[in-house]
């Protein structure tokens, strides 16, 4: 959650530095305040991922992604009470969050691969960056019973490309 | 999606078991499955993971289903080794010195859970300690 709360502040700075070199010029002076003032209303909020602001004649039109339709509601509230702002059009899009993939730490995932292969000598396994490799040989009696054990470990992935299987 | 396309089945599968608490993300070219489900729906699931991607050689899927979840202190598992003995432990690791074995096939109870992979076992023997759930089988 914090990495995903640095990368929304750092869409939303990066969009409004965006949005006021780009608009600047076609709108008049009123409708950039009105924008800036949106685009730091929104930025209160931390569920917003990704939304760009036009103001257009004290419309104000706002387009992303946000997690859910309360949050959308929410854009909506938030935009209509900023000064200036007359009418709001609302079109973002809800795309739910899918929290990313629990993986283990290297030295418990390590130790459990270690553990998991111990009754396979000749498989050699090594943990970089959660990535489990697999070199050597196996049985392929014992593939399934190995691969079940390595998987269930939480790796970022099993990668047994280089194993012989015989 | 492409993955979720190339194991529909599997998911499929996982889905009219009933597997509990079923999980299914794509992440980084990466399908993780996780969920909850008896010994034979594990062993049927991964049956199909391997006609889908012989070998399990693509590395795209991760798939933890866990048939130990649902298993309580107490309870009395057999020892499902290929033929040696298992060894009991001091800990959880295979770092920790031998401090028992287990025949096959002999009845253990459960005194709990380190993690899903070690659990503190006993024998009737009066041997205790740690063992490795892989080759642990819930009566």
């Amino acid at each position: 959650m914090k990495n995903l709360t640095m990368k929304t502040t750092a869409l939303l700075v990066a969009l409004v530095i965006m949005g006021t070199t780009f608009t600047s010029c076609k709108s008049g002076p009123k409708d950039d305040a009105v924008k800036a003032a949106v685009e730091t209303a929104l930025l209160s909020n931390p569920h917003i991922a990704e939304a760009a602001v036009t103001v257009e004649k004290g419309v104000a039109t706002i387009s992303g992604q946000v997690p859910d339709d309360a949050t959308k509601a929410d854009v909506d509230k938030t935009v209509a009470g900023v000064a200036g702002v007359k009418s709001v059009v609302n079109n973002l899009t809800v795309v739910p969050e899918t929290p990313s993939v629990p993986v283990a730490a290297t030295d418990v995932l390590t130790n459990a691969v270690k553990d998991a292969t111990k009754d396979f000598p000749t498989v050699t396994a090594t943990v970089n960056d959660g990535v489990v490799t697999l070199k050597g040989e196996i049985q392929k009696a014992n593939l399934q019973k190995l691969m079940m054990a390595l998987n269930a470990l939480k790796p970022k992935k099993v990668d047994n490309s280089q194993l012989v299987i015989k | 999606m492409a993955l979720q396309e190339k194991y529909k089945e599997l998911i499929d599968t996982a889905t009219a078991q009933g597997v509990n608490n079923l999980n299914v993300r794509e992440q980084e070219g990466v399908l993780y499955i996780d969920g909850d489900a008896s010994g034979s729906i594990k062993q049927q699931l991964w049956d199909t993971y391997e006609r889908l991607d012989p070998n399990y050689s693509s590395g795209d899927l991760v798939m933890n289903i866990n048939s130990i979840a649902g298993v309580t202190e107490g309870s009395k598992l057999k020892v499902t080794t290929n033929s040696s003995n298992l060894n009991i432990r001091s800990g959880p690791s295979t770092d920790a010195d031998i401090v028992g074995k287990a025949a096959r096939h002999e009845v253990v109870t459960l005194v709990s859970k380190a993690n899903d992979q070690w659990w503190e076992i006993k024998t009737d023997n009066g041997a205790a300690g740690y063992s490795y759930t892989q080759y642990l089988t819930p009566l």
